[in-house]
């Protein structure tokens, strides 16, 4: 230690040493090491193979008429189809884009516009909106009311009043045929 | 100093090699203590007390649980129906978290009027603000553990503030809930977590003691101990008054636990949880409505989304009383002493009390406005009013020292031997 000292002290002129560059190193190393260490414990918190392979599901659209809407399992959480009537569909496109908080157009968000598909969660905190039972409120643009916090989407799932920041979430899935189609 | 009281061989020994009993005679009984305290000053140990009974419970009740999404709310329901006095301990423990934040947030506002953050217990106060945050933290997974309608939709609720990050937002959420909702990892690791972050509460209770313990409590009058004529031992004179203390909390918590167990709890929770369905009403516990408000008052803030300016705001709203220290520019401590501080503080006593009113009600534009007005004076009061007060404020005489204030006319340093004389 003595030695160090000295050795440290001889040195105080230029502010290095030998000594000062090993101590960095060395703890330059240790700190990656850990930082890898960690990498696993993080992982491990992350969706594992089990949950990741519940990841699509099939529906069979053939029961659900015009203006109804079903609710599936997707993912642990909701996912509406609704089948939209003429009415509905003339209202999604009738928006003046622009002035949507969340730009997007209807036809950017189905592949057939009569089914919409679309993430039953709520963009704010995650609850699911209503508007799915024809009993249910469905807001002022005719599409979901979320009940906490206030939200409302329209026809095309799109953000149009409340603290939402975004529009429903549009789920990859792909028509198998015209009557069923799978989410994931 | 070795206990001097120690007649006994066997403690001399021990003591020699390990300290306990210095340690305890020297931190608990002839600790010395202001002698002014009032009762305001009960809340620390009951809030200690409180937080062992919600272990002890814990414990016990962790050997029924079982955290699995499947089986969790039916085990809940064992211990209350089946398990030899599990009704008892689930009430005492659910009950006990309600009264474990009523004697923190009076802690807290004792702490707000007397001055008690300031130098040179800042380091105190933070370590104070620290154990709220675990508190929280705590007591929130908790919620999540009987999985019930409101445990599920209040954790999908919380954990989904975490999506309002910027560009890692999904995927920090993703990792909270190992899954893409709130599901069976997810209610997995909050018991994993509620288990452990107890203790480290205990951990960060003990460094707030330490802190404590350095300068000494502070009391009603704000002043620093000039001698010993100010103060007398924590060992019996506070001890008796803590154990009444004691007495009287127990009082309202047992009245509480026996004939209202279910008093601060929401029905929706003995529905079982389901993922498909929000109950018609979402509201946390009752601890949390103050920051809720906050959350769900906030409007968009020029370019940032109001979810993130929610999520924002209710962060700051704590961490802000991190840097309260110096946010209070006064050099006086106690509200006695501060005329104008005094009435702000009473503001903002309201204030809070107005934000829990308004965190429990339907949203709608009456409610938004109140609860924007009352979000506003939190920050109003915080930011501009405690800086400026201080400067501009003319605080009246304090006394020149404890003794003199509290034995009128004062006691010569000489009775210091005497202590806790009659007036």
């Amino acid at each position: 230690m003595a030695e160090a000292t000295l050795h440290g002290a001889g040195n105080h002129g230029t502010g290095e040493t030998r000594r000062d560059f090993l101590v960095l190193v060395t703890a330059a190393f240790g700190a990656v090491g850990v930082g890898a260490a960690v990498i696993p414990f993080i992982q491990s918190m992350a969706p594992a193979a089990d949950t990741l392979a519940l990841s699509t599901t099939e529906v069979d659209l053939t029961p659900v008429a015009v203006g109804q809407s079903i609710t599936v399992k997707w993912q642990g959480g909701p996912v509406f189809i609704r089948h939209r009537t003429p009415k509905e569909i003339e209202e999604a496109n009738a928006v003046d884009v622009k002035e949507l908080r969340d730009p997007q157009t209807d036809a950017s968000r189905v592949k057939k516009p009569e089914w919409l598909i679309v993430k039953g969660n709520c963009t704010h905190l995650g609850c699911i909106p209503l508007g799915q039972k024809p009993t249910d409120p469905r807001g002022e643009f005719d599409g979901w009311f979320c009940p906490c916090h206030g939200s409302q989407y329209d026809t095309s799932g799109r953000i149009r009043k409340g603290p939402a920041p975004k529009n429903l979430f549009v789920p990859p899935y792909v028509f198998l045929t015209d009557k069923s189609v799978k989410i994931g | 100093m070795a206990a001097p009281a120690a007649q006994n061989k066997l403690i001399r020994w021990i003591d020699h090699r390990l300290p306990v009993f210095t340690f305890i005679n020297h931190e608990l009984q002839e600790y010395p203590t202001p002698r002014n305290l009032s009762y305001w000053w009960n809340f620390g140990s009951l809030a200690g007390i409180a937080l062992v009974l919600m272990i002890a419970t814990g414990i016990f009740l962790a050997m029924n649980y079982t955290p699995n999404a499947d089986l969790a709310f039916g085990s809940v329901e064992r211990i209350m129906r089946d398990v030899n006095y599990g009704w008892l301990l689930r009430y005492m423990h659910q009950n006990g978290a309600s009264f474990f934040f009523i004697v923190v947030y009076i802690h807290i506002f004792r702490g707000l009027y007397y001055g008690s953050y300031k130098a040179p217990r800042e380091l105190l106060w933070m370590l104070g603000v620290v154990i709220m945050l675990l508190m929280m933290a705590t007591a929130f997974m908790g919620y999540v553990l009987p999985w019930g309608q409101m445990s599920f939709w209040g954790a999908t609720v919380i954990t989904s503030l975490f999506g309002a990050i910027p560009l890692v937002g999904d995927w920090v959420t993703h990792l909270l809930w190992g899954g893409f909702a709130v599901d069976n990892p997810t209610l997995n690791r909050f018991f994993a977590l509620h288990y452990l972050l107890p203790f480290i509460l205990v951990a960060v209770v003990m460094l707030h003691l330490i802190a404590l313990h350095q300068h000494g409590s502070n009391n009603p009058l704000g002043i620093d101990k000039k001698g010993p004529q100010d103060s007398i031992p924590f060992h019996p004179y506070y001890t008796v008054k803590d154990l009444f203390g004691l007495a009287v909390f127990l009082l309202f918590y047992c009245a509480v636990v026996f004939f209202a167990p279910n008093m601060f709890g929401e029905p929706d929770n003995y529905i079982p949880a389901n993922p498909l369905a929000t109950p018609p009403e979402i509201v946390p516990e009752w601890y949390f409505l103050p920051f809720y408000a906050i959350l769900r008052s906030t409007p968009d803030i020029l370019f940032i989304s109001a979810k993130l300016a929610g999520v924002m705001a209710m962060g700051a709203s704590i961490l802000l009383l991190f840097v309260l220290p110096w946010l209070d520019t006064s050099p006086v401590r106690s509200g006695k002493f501060r005329p104008v501080f005094r009435i702000f503080f009473w503001l903002l006593v309201i204030d809070c009390l107005v934000l829990g009113y308004i965190g429990g009600q339907p949203v709608n534009n009456m409610t938004l406005t109140i609860g924007r007005t009352a979000e506003v004076w939190y920050f109003l009061h915080f930011l501009v009013i405690l800086p400026v007060l201080g400067k501009f404020e003319r605080p009246l005489p304090l006394p020149t020292s404890i003794a003199q204030a509290v034995l009128k006319g004062g006691a010569p340093p000489a009775t210091s031997r005497a202590p806790m004389e009659k007036p």
